[in-house]
């Protein structure tokens, strides 16, 4: 898992390249913790256009993340979810709490 | 029955190993000539049994085994993902949606659910000895060569 971040108009972009699972879950959990816990964005956009796999440990993974950031008040949203990604959102219902942005 | 085979690989419960996991079932498929929907079906389902025997079957530091076997009887791909493990006391209340014994750890509870809608049969055996689950998926367009 790489993850690579920048702020723009005051929303987080997020793009998460490589593999969500239970292996790489501890430091997708830690790395993007370090990264929202700047304070210079009132919104944050995850694009996985380059996830290249995701099981149900990732669902776990990005509610973590909406409880963390509901706290605060930021919204998060899903963009370029692979047609197999979006069966795994829609199946747990991950849409009702980060939409999807296109 | 025209085309038979089959592969069996023991690894430790690792995490490490859930790719190695995903990609060894995935390149023994190929043989059967599969759409890239069904390869990340495939994928996606052993992942999840596989990383429940990494993260629930072997509570104490020391890890056990798991045993991953592949058969392929013509169209249809049998998976079973076997660990010596402490079991699964209620495999009902287990298979249920959004259930997770461990909450506090950021699980989604929505292993089962997703091995079940990626697979066309799910079966699980547990006991205090260990558990095993059986997934099969039959394979749509699988090569006229291999199925005649
Ligand atoms: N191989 C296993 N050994 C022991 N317990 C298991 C095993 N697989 C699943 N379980 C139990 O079943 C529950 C549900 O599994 P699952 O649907 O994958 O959700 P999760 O892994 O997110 O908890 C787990 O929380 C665990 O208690
Ligand atoms: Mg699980």
């Amino acid at each position: 898992m790489q993850i690579k971040s920048r702020v723009h108009g005051g929303v987080l972009y997020v793009l998460l390249c490589g593999e969500l699972d239970e292996h790489s879950a501890t430091y997708t959990r830690i790395t993007l913790d370090e990264i929202f816990d700047k304070p210079d964005f009132n919104k944050i956009v995850i694009d996985l256009s380059e996830l290249s796999f995701m099981d149900s440990t990732g669902i776990g993974v990005l509610i973590g993340r909406y409880k963390r950031m509901k706290d605060k008040s930021i919204s998060i949203y899903i963009a370029n979810p692979s047609a197999h990604a979006e069966k795994i959102f829609k199946m747990t219902g991950l849409y009702d709490i980060m939409p999807k942005i296109v | 029955m025209k085309y038979s085979n089959f592969m069996e690989v023991t690894f430790k419960a690792l995490s490490v190993n859930e790719g190695f996991a995903r990609v060894c079932v995935a390149s023994f498929c190929v043989q059967l000539n599969p759409s890239v929907d069904e390869i990340t079906d495939i994928k996606t389902a052993v992942s999840e049994a596989v990383t429940n025997c990494v993260v629930h079957a072997y509570p104490s530091s020391v890890k056990g085994d798991v045993i991953l076997r592949c058969e392929l009887e013509d169209d249809l791909v049998t998976i079973t993902v076997t660990d010596k493990g402490v079991g699964i006391k209620d495999v009902e209340k287990a298979r249920e949606p959004f259930y997770t014994s461990k909450p506090s750890e950021e699980r989604s509870g929505m292993g089962f659910t997703v091995m079940e809608s990626f697979m066309d049969d799910v079966r699980v055996a547990s006991n205090s000895f260990g558990t095993s689950v059986k997934m099969t998926k039959k394979i749509s367009q699988a090569c006229e060569q291999v199925v005649g």
